[in-house]
């Protein structure tokens, strides 16, 4: 599906829920826990499992990206399946912590 | 990169964790979310279509910032210090809408058509006795507004910078780790809730975890206290606030061993103060943040490695980045460039133009003032090894026979003489030269200095065409509530006073 900045996905087969930070403009399969997401405000459908390979989790907060495709998902919700593009996993952002100037 | 999103996060992530107020009774992230949601209830009970405040900060702002979040309504906060006229002037521009208000306000503004002024005190009492259920977050759009912040409007009438949900959640998730505070931290903002700083202080302490304590009312004395009793580890400046505290922390022999962080921006930060304030507190870590509002408050920091590096160096390159601003951001761009627009290279002075997913850049009811994502800032700076220097406003720049004049370059050399405890240099209109420089003096307690003495030392650093042909002496500057130096009403006090003069010399001859 088409992605843009502020797209809130959900996993159709465990708990996790992600916002797009970044995307490229292009067609994206973006899966979790093996099975493609679909948006937030979609309709509950219930009956899929995770792939076992696919089972690593998700974390509140963390980030994933794609770097070199311009990539970003920010987690809004944890779960069980663990996030890919089609079948390449996107692996958490790396965090250098700015000074807070807050 | 709804706000409302980030807050039901951090309710999800740490929600017993105490967000604002003292640790035995304050509010935790799994109340705010309640708290803005009962809000957000309230305010679409009404039809309106913004939610202001008018009041000092307290814990009605993160309510009401995520509450209008929620109810998808543009939060205005506004300064209660304004003049009776400008207040209901910049009122009226928001309706229809909701105001909550310090009590006095209602008096003071009377009846505006199509703004409701509800007192803080009844707020909380109808929040608390609200049986209506919190309506579901909404799926917000980014693209709507969060925020709009009167500018202090120092020229004309005030300006409201646009503030999209898109650009402050972007300045959060870009800059801040998510529940990147360890349980002990607490913050404490003594900048209003109307300046950009206090909003995002909100923003980013809820989305680190960090305890947030507010002092309502700033005075040194009271600023100190609240450190030590809150047992808070970092906090935000203006520059006039440092030296005030670091008076009251040297009488009463108070390190704040729990401080771990100072932060300071807003305005220029004479390099003495910060050298003070290096030496008197060496556990606690400076930053120098650069920022706007219309750019969601910091775009570039000084680090605390960068503080230290520069005070330990022999070499003058490194040990000048001390009077910088720092590098920008990772997720900022930065130019510099002529007034065609032409970026300039490394070391020449130019206007700073910025670009990133944070810049907004965007004032109600006046076009875009972006190009391709780039908004000029009007400040004027140069880039030098990465670092970025400020010049000062590019509408404050002194023309002087055809020659442009930083003030700010004549400060910094005059803030350096032990006779000086504060400084401004402006330009006033000259017969012979367009314009002179003019320099109005704060002379430090129990010092003397001649306006002779004063021209000599800046000479020995700058040219002759940058020697103040005046200097003028006097009580204190004036600056406004958040310490910012009004050039221009300084300029109109300072040509009154050579107007007496002639007047008083004419008078005097005839």
């Amino acid at each position: 599906m088409l992605l843009k900045p502020g797209t809130r996905l959900k996993s159709a087969v465990c708990a996790t829920e992600v916002v797009v930070v970044r995307a490229p403009a292009d067609e994206l399969d973006v899966r979790c826990g093996g099975e493609g997401m679909v948006l937030l405000s979609a309709p509950d459908a219930p009956g899929g499992s995770i792939d076992p390979m696919r089972a690593e989790g998700t974390l509140l907060g963390k980030r994933y990206a794609d770097e070199d495709l311009g990539l970003e998902l920010l987690c809004t919700k944890g779960g069980d399946g663990s996030l890919s593009l089609g079948d390449t996993v996107i692996p958490v952002k790396g965090s250098k912590p700015l000074p807070s100037s807050d | 990169m709804h706000l409302s999103m980030l807050l039901d996060m951090a309710a999800e992530g740490f929600g017993d964790r105490v967000a604002f107020g003292s640790k035995p009774d304050g509010l935790t992230y799994a109340g705010l979310r309640r708290a803005a949601a009962r809000a957000a209830a309230w305010l679409s009970s009404r039809a309106i279509e913004r939610v202001g405040l008018v009041d000092v900060n307290s814990v009605a702002v993160p309510i009401l910032l995520y509450g209008s979040s929620h109810a998808r309504l543009p939060f205005v906060p506004v300064n209660y210090r304004l003049g009776d006229e400008q207040l209901r002037a910049i009122l009226a521009r928001t309706a229809p809408s909701v105001f909550v208000v310090d009590d006095a306000v209602a008096g003071r503004v009377g009846r505006i058509d199509g703004v409701e002024l509800v007192p803080v005190t009844r707020f909380f009492a109808e929040l608390a006795t609200s049986s209506s259920d919190a309506v579901p977050a909404p799926d917000g759009n980014p693209d709507d507004i969060a925020v709009l912040l009167f500018t202090s409007g120092t020229t004309g009438e005030p300006k409201a910078a646009v503030l999209r949900h898109k650009h402050l959640g972007s300045y959060v998730i870009g800059t801040v780790d998510f529940m990147g505070a360890g349980e002990d931290e607490a913050a404490m903002v003594s900048v209003p809730p109307y300046h950009v700083a206090g909003i995002s202080a909100v923003l980013t302490s809820v989305y680190a975890g960090r305890r947030l304590v507010y002092l309502p009312a700033f005075t040194p004395e009271a600023w100190v206290a609240l450190a030590r009793d809150e047992a808070v580890t970092q906090a935000m400046v203006v520059p006039t606030m440092l030296g005030r505290v670091l008076d009251v922390l040297a009488r009463d022999d108070e390190r704040l061993s729990h401080l771990r962080h100072l932060s300071y921006g807003g305005g220029r930060m004479p390099v003495p103060v910060i050298e003070r304030a290096l030496a008197m507190l060496p556990h606690v870590d400076f930053v120098n943040a650069y920022g706007l509002t219309e750019t969601s408050s910091t775009i570039a920091v000084l680090s605390p490695d960068d503080h230290r590096v520069a005070i330990a160096a022999t070499d003058p390159a490194v040990r000048r980045r001390l009077g910088s601003v720092g590098r920008p951001l990772p997720t900022i761009e930065v130019e510099i460039r002529d007034p065609y627009g032409i970026a300039v290279g490394d070391g020449e002075s130019g206007e700073i133009w910025v670009r990133g997913d944070q810049v907004a850049g965007e004032y109600l009811g006046r076009s875009d003032a972006t190009t391709d994502g780039w908004f000029p800032t009007r400040d004027e700076g140069v880039l030098d090894d990465g670092y970025l220097y400020l010049a000062g406003r590019l509408d404050d720049v002194i023309v002087r026979g055809g020659e442009n004049i930083s003030p700010r370059e004549i400060e910094d050399v005059l803030v350096a003489h032990p006779a000086v405890a504060d400084v401004a240099v402006v330009g006033l209109p000259d017969t012979e030269w367009g314009e002179k420089v003019v320099a109005a003096v704060v002379v430090a307690e129990r010092a003397t200095v001649t306006e002779a003495e004063l021209q000599a030392w800046v000479k020995v650093s700058l040219r002759s065409s940058k020697v103040p042909q005046d200097v003028t002496f006097c009580d204190a500057l004036p600056y406004n509530d958040t310490g910012k130096l009004l050039r221009r009403v300084l300029r109109s006090e300072l040509a009154a006073l050579r107007r007496d003069r002639r007047e008083g010399a004419r008078s005097g001859s005839g």
